[in-house]
């Protein structure tokens, strides 16, 4: 009996304090504290690491077997579909926004820029974590070319793929942008991305969690904020479930 | 002598810190609950371990939510890591740990350990902590409170720039996975003996917030 009242009021006491926990994380306080102990972390790790140390790479027999796909594995159009049968020949990736020079490029297009070839390790938020070697050129080449302006903050990805009816879609800083291993990535393991690790394009943030690695990728933009995008939080992940914006933890 | 008001102030932010990170880490175990070793792991069946899935009132918060219950264990990581560097700092600063924690040779044999186990009280003010006592709050000291921390720095791709060697030494990014899971248990452990004997005696845990000078019952 006292042991049945003993176990009912410890669980009680969780009870109380795990709804206790919901409130404050409902609260505007409570989201504050949240924003703020993840800017330390991104404070502490770009301190730490500085602004261009580089994610592990690895040697062609640390690959990992396979490549998980995860997420969108496909994008639902005909348009896709025919493209993925035939090799890409209308995919475009426009590079716009606050920049003095527009792009459209075609996958031939960006094959033939400066490649960066790296064995990576992706690290998915739920946990596991896959290695593979990507190539494409580095971010900063396109954005060099497009000549990205003063005044933006941001980059973000536009992707051809929807999750739960929503345009899939995310932003990193101008410091993960212009970092040496920030690749458009357009084959993965020497051979043509696969369709669901985001052919014909993906990003690699390889400091960050797989969420940030938008594939699919339409459009790259330059943007002074994130707030008029999406529900404003900076990406779909972020938007759709409070994903947190920085995902180097 | 009673218990120091840093050593007071640490212990229950501490536990404030570990009854978030603990709780909040079973939802994010719920996310992938499989543990693997090496660097990289997907595949079930690669897996060593298939953890069972944590029930709702064991986890913060109570319903599946990966991006909340990270957010609550990215937050208690902070008061828990930077605790444990300044009770570490405060505890070598007033003696605490020479004078109370770090062991003898003498506490390391079997009679020391059975005097222990056969007193059955944690150590007085007057007398000290036992051998078991202090064996096990040097594990928890030196081992089980930085290992939750290395691992989980070790876990962080951010982090891995800056200190690519702490990844290599736990074995890669799932080995350090899997131990900040055991480890996790670790504490988990402790914590369950360490309020069983606590409430042995409830004077100690009155003790440990008021520094229990004034009647002498200090140290549990």
């Amino acid at each position: 009996m006292v042991e049945i009242r003993r176990r009912s009021l410890i669980a009680g006491i969780a009870a109380l304090g795990a709804g206790a926990c919901s409130k404050i994380a409902d609260s505007e306080a409570g989201r504050s504290v949240f924003k703020a102990a993840e800017g330390w972390h991104r404070a502490a790790h770009r301190a730490l690491a500085g602004r261009q140390g580089l994610a592990p790479e690895y040697a062609p027999e640390d690959r990992s077997p396979g490549f998980k796909g995860n997420g969108s594995i496909t994008v639902d159009s005909d348009f896709y579909r025919q493209e993925l049968a035939s090799g890409f020949p209308a995919w475009r990736l426009t590079v716009g926004g606050l920049v003095e020079q527009p792009l459209s490029l075609g996958l031939a297009d960006i094959r033939a820029l400066p490649q960066r070839s790296q064995i990576t390790r992706h690290d998915c938020v739920e946990g596991w974590s896959a290695i593979g070697e990507w190539t494409g050129p580095q971010l900063a080449t396109l954005l060099d070319e497009a000549k990205v302006r003063e005044e933006a903050k941001f980059i973000l990805f536009r992707c051809a793929d929807t999750l739960y009816g929503r345009p899939y879609y995310e932003s990193i800083d101008m410091v993960e942008a212009y970092h040496p291993q920030t690749i458009i990535a357009h084959a993965l393991n020497g051979e043509p991305l696969p369709e669901k690790n985001g052919a014909p394009l993906r990003a690699r943030i390889e400091r960050q969690l797989g969420y940030k690695h938008a594939k699919y990728l339409t459009g790259i933009e330059a943007v002074a904020s994130l707030d008029d995008i999406g529900a404003g939080k900076g990406g779909f992940w972020e938007d759709f479930a409070g994903y947190q914006w920085y995902a180097g933890i | 002598m009673g218990h120091a008001l840093s050593t007071r102030l640490w212990h229950w932010v501490n536990a404030a810190a570990i009854v978030v990170l603990f709780m909040s880490g079973l939802n994010i175990s719920n996310a992938h609950r499989y543990l693997y070793w090496g660097n990289y792991g997907f595949d079930p069946a690669d897996a060593w371990a298939k953890v069972i899935r944590f029930p709702g009132w064991a986890t913060i918060p109570q319903r599946y939510d990966l991006a909340e219950a990270r957010d609550w264990h990215i937050l208690a990581a902070w008061p828990f890591a930077l605790g444990l560097a300044f009770i570490w700092l405060a505890m070598l600063a007033n003696r605490h740990f020479r004078r109370d924690l770090a062991t003898r040779p003498a506490d390391w044999t079997p009679r020391a350990f059975i005097a222990s186990l056969r007193t059955h009280s944690g150590g007085t003010a007057e007398h000290g902590y036992n051998a078991v006592q202090k064996i096990l709050y040097g594990l928890v000291f030196g081992v089980l409170l930085p290992g939750m921390v290395l691992t989980g720095l070790a876990i962080s791709p951010g982090i891995e720039p800056a200190a690519p060697w702490l990844v290599e030494l736990l074995g890669g990014r799932q080995s350090a996975r899997s131990l900040h899971f055991i480890v996790a248990w670790g504490i988990f452990g402790f914590v369950v003996l360490h309020v069983v004997l606590a409430l042995a005696d409830w004077r100690r845990i009155g003790a440990m917030v008021t520094g229990g000078r004034a009647k002498g019952i200090a140290d549990g």
